[in-house]
């Protein structure tokens, strides 16, 4: 388990992470969310110790991170799979750094094997491609079969192939009873691999809880219903439920799907479309975080300049 | 001309230009001052004792900083970038040695007129200043110095690509190699009088220096000869290493 | 295993297994050995053939020791391996102090190698002169090597924490063991005084080369014997190092 509270850091003007306060439970794949400069790695390095907070802890098991003895066997992590020398091998690279804990060089075969680097572990990292530095940095991670794991976009570079195997990785080392504490962008690997979530945006806590609660809770959800007797339906709802009304269609919400049908059958309308819809993880996170985005992209114009559609 | 401002660009967009820049006006004009103020009243202050620091100085920091601007594109693989937008690759090559010699002669000029500046502003009657065509070619011939120890330089990054191995290769040698070659006995003597180092310093310091000040060239040859010979080097080696960039994987 | 001895088998493994350490020793060797075969099979009275003459190279190895020291080193931050060793020990602290374990006795050995190395290449070149080791400063010639190539190690490590970047620190300790230490002595005045003052030429007086280069100056006799300089410049790089530990347990990673 880890446990974040009031954790702040600021680098000269900028808070970086601000009274930041979460938990990552034990047995589950919590996802840490966040726009790009909302303070995730700096999160990440503050929880291993590496940079030191302005205020509040940080404890992992209840010990703060620079009092484990050999803390690579409790806490396996890889925030940045570049942080390692081109002109080493794998192997190599792998076994100083399990040297620094007493991990043996068996242990060194058995994650190489683990992640599949087997056959490349005498050749120099600068010749690894981006996906084999990454599986790498994993498997750096798993040297001391440790409890907690963190990650910081582990998927990065990865193969499809690649993303299936950790997402099954993570969700079988959360079934042994490890905490595991993941950050990434991509949305649809996290939907599927994440139960806890942890959502922060420009340093300050957005969300904090299960997965499933945060889609119900802030997406749009509802049943969209579409019919030739628009008015009847209008009618037959306005009181009813919440509605809005786009592309044709009816979007409610408020009521189910079979009161939806029950109403409409009353009024007289027919229906060509009754589909209740769920909101996706994409939807609820860009909802909330909406505000929280440091550096926004332009929103996208239209291809054909306005001058040519007048015609 | 387009590859020139792309280099230009590429240079200028990091903070090290400037930084090299004020390293070796601080260093030329300091050791100038250093010198100017710690010769006795009685013995005249010399040309060459004034410029010394710039040249000794200023060339290893040049030096650097023109390895680097080649070494960076490799380890960060810009390179590739840039070799994909020219694929004929030795254009690119030489707009950067081009570029980074301009800036490197502009530093020189600065950083010789300022010592020689420094120099007569603190011994007024020592009788420095630019009277003779070798007083002119000492102080103004910094800036070609510098300009073709910023080739050798970028030839030798080329060829080495890492940033470590070329900036201790460039520093031992012009610093330490050249000089022990000379303390072999009987053939060192012959061997230095043609190292590129060693009569780039003839060109600059000429006649013999005066009893106090750093140790003139042995070289044979005139210093325009110098010059040209010190140049030739350069340029050969620049040539070796766009032949091995051309074949080698980017 | 104690934590020591996994500290120190991670630091031997760092070092061994890329490949510029290993050029700078074969360097180190090579170069050293080389001139001195050069200087005794060519010399003429120029180079009297004494046992501290024998020396007169390990100079060269000692600067590209340095070299290693820095690389092996500053290398680390600029690969971020630092903040991985730091994420596996999280005090710090042993983990440096076993980088410059490791670093120095390296360096001890090299310095042996090269210190007899020369000496005995010496005398196979010139047979007949008479380099055998009799006294003190012979034995300080040729085994002091050993002691100045450890501690040029230490002071190695130690400005490459300071400086924290592979061309900066490399540009500094050649600069300074080159250029600044090299042209102290022509500095009129002052420069006569500060450079017997300066760590390597401290270094050079306690094997006993500093006398060569610079004899035909008239320089003022040195203020501190040979193992008075030896204890300076333990002192120096001691303290660079100390520094250097300082500096990086405290800042951010």
């Amino acid at each position: 388990m880890i446990e974040a509270t009031a954790l702040t850091k600021r680098y000269g003007e900028t808070t970086a992470v601000n009274e930041l306060t979460f938990t990552a439970r034990s047995g589950r794949v919590t996802g840490f969310l966040g726009p790009n400069g909302a303070g995730k790695s700096t999160t990440m390095r503050l929880i291993l110790g590496l940079d030191t907070p302005d205020a509040g802890t940080v404890h992992i098991d209840g010990v703060a991170y620079r009092q484990l003895k050999d803390p690579l066997r409790t806490v396996g992590a890889m925030l940045d799979a570049t942080w390692r020398h081109p002109g080493r091998g794998g192997r190599d690279h792998l076994r100083w750094l399990a040297a620094t804990n007493g991990i043996p060089d068996k242990r060194v075969d058995e994650v190489l094997a683990l992640v599949g680097l087997t056959s490349v572990g005498k050749t120099r990292v600068l010749q690894y491609s981006l996906g084999m530095q990454q599986r790498l940095g994993i498997a750096a991670a798993m040297l001391g079969d440790p409890r907690v794991l963190l990650f910081d976009e582990p998927v990065n570079g990865l193969d499809p192939e690649g993303m299936a195997w950790i997402r099954q990785l993570l969700n079988s080392l959360a079934a042994e009873g490890r905490t595991v504490f993941v950050s990434s962008h991509l949305l649809p690997e996290m939907a599927q691999t994440a139960q806890d979530l942890v959502v922060i945006g420009r340093g300050r806590l957005i969300y904090q809880g299960t997965m499933d609660d945060f889609v119900a809770r802030t997406s749009e959800h509802g049943v969209r219903v579409r019919t030739p007797h628009a008015d009847e339906l209008r009618a037959a709802l306005t009181g009813q439920a919440e509605f809005t009304e786009a592309d044709g269609a009816f979007l409610v919400s408020g009521l189910d799907s079979d009161r939806i049908g029950r109403l409409a059958f009353d009024a007289g309308a027919t229906l060509h479309e009754l589909s209740p819809i769920t909101g996706t993880l994409e939807q609820a996170y860009l909802d909330l975080t909406r505000e929280a985005v440091e550096f926004p992209a332009a929103a996208m114009q239209s291809a054909v300049p306005s001058s040519e559609v007048a015609k | 001309m387009n590859l020139l401002a792309v280099e230009r660009i590429k240079l200028f967009s990091t903070r090290s230009p400037w930084w090299c820049a004020l390293i070796t006006l601080a260093l030329a004009i300091g050791f100038a001052a250093i010198i100017a103020g710690a010769t006795p009243a009685d013995s005249p202050l010399t040309m060459p004792a004034t410029l010394y620091g710039g040249t000794k100085f200023g060339v290893a920091v040049i030096m650097v900083l023109a390895a680097l601007a080649v070494t960076t594109e490799y380890r960060f693989n810009t390179i590739r970038t840039t070799f994909q937008a020219v694929p004929h690759r030795s254009p690119a090559l030489i707009a950067k040695a081009v570029l980074v010699a301009l800036v490197a002669l502009v530093i020189g000029e600065i950083a010789a007129f300022g010592a020689l500046g420094l120099g007569m502003l603190m011994r007024p009657n020592d009788g420095l200043g630019l009277h003779t065509t070798q007083d002119w070619l000492n102080v103004a011939g910094l800036g070609p110095v510098f300009a073709i120890c910023a080739v050798l330089a970028v030839a030798l990054g080329i060829l080495v690509r890492h940033s470590a191995g070329a900036i201790a290769l460039l520093l031992i040698y012009n610093l330490a190699v050249e000089d022990l070659v000379q303390l072999i006995p009987k053939i060192g003597a012959h061997i230095h009088q043609w190292l590129p180092f060693n009569v780039a310093n003839k060109f600059l310091s000429g006649s013999p220096g005066a009893v106090d000040g750093p140790p003139s060239s042995d070289s044979p040859l005139s210093p325009g000869w110098a010059l040209a010979y010190f140049a030739g080097v350069a340029i050969v080696f620049l040539l070796v290493a766009l032949g091995v960039a051309k074949k080698r994987d980017a | 295993m104690t934590t020591a001895t996994n500290l120190l088998r991670a630091e031997r493994i760092k070092l061994f297994s890329t490949r510029a350490p290993l050029w700078c020793l074969a360097i180190a060797l090579i170069a050293p050995l080389g001139f001195t075969v050069l200087f005794f099979a060519l010399a003429g009275p120029e180079i009297p053939a004494t046992v501290a003459n024998t020396q007169l190279a390990t100079g060269n190895g000692r600067t590209v020791l340095l070299v290693l020291a820095v690389l092996a080193t500053a290398s680390e931050f600029n690969w971020g391996t630092m903040r991985l060793t730091f994420q596996a020990v999280p005090s710090r602290v042993p983990a440096l102090v076993a980088k410059v374990a490791i670093v120095s006795a390296v360096g001890a050995v090299l310095g042996l190698v090269v210190g007899f190395g020369s000496w005995g290449l010496a005398s196979l070149v010139q047979p007949d002169a008479d380099l055998s080791l009799h006294t003190a400063a012979d034995w300080r010639s040729v085994l002091g090597q050993s002691l100045v190539f450890l501690l040029t190690a230490v002071a190695g490590v130690g400005v490459a924490l300071l400086l924290r970047s592979v061309a900066f620190a490399l540009t500094a300790v050649l600069v300074w063991t080159q250029l600044i230490e090299g042209l102290m002595v022509f500095i009129p005045g002052v420069g006569k005084h500060i450079y017997q003052w300066l760590p390597f030429h401290a270094a050079d007086e306690f094997v006993g080369t500093a006398g060569f280069s610079t004899g035909p100056l008239q320089l003022p006799p040195p203020p501190l014997g040979p193992w008075g300089y030896l204890g300076y410049f333990a002192a120096i790089s001691a303290a660079l190092f100390v520094a250097g530990v300082l500096v990086t347990a405290r800042r951010d990673a």
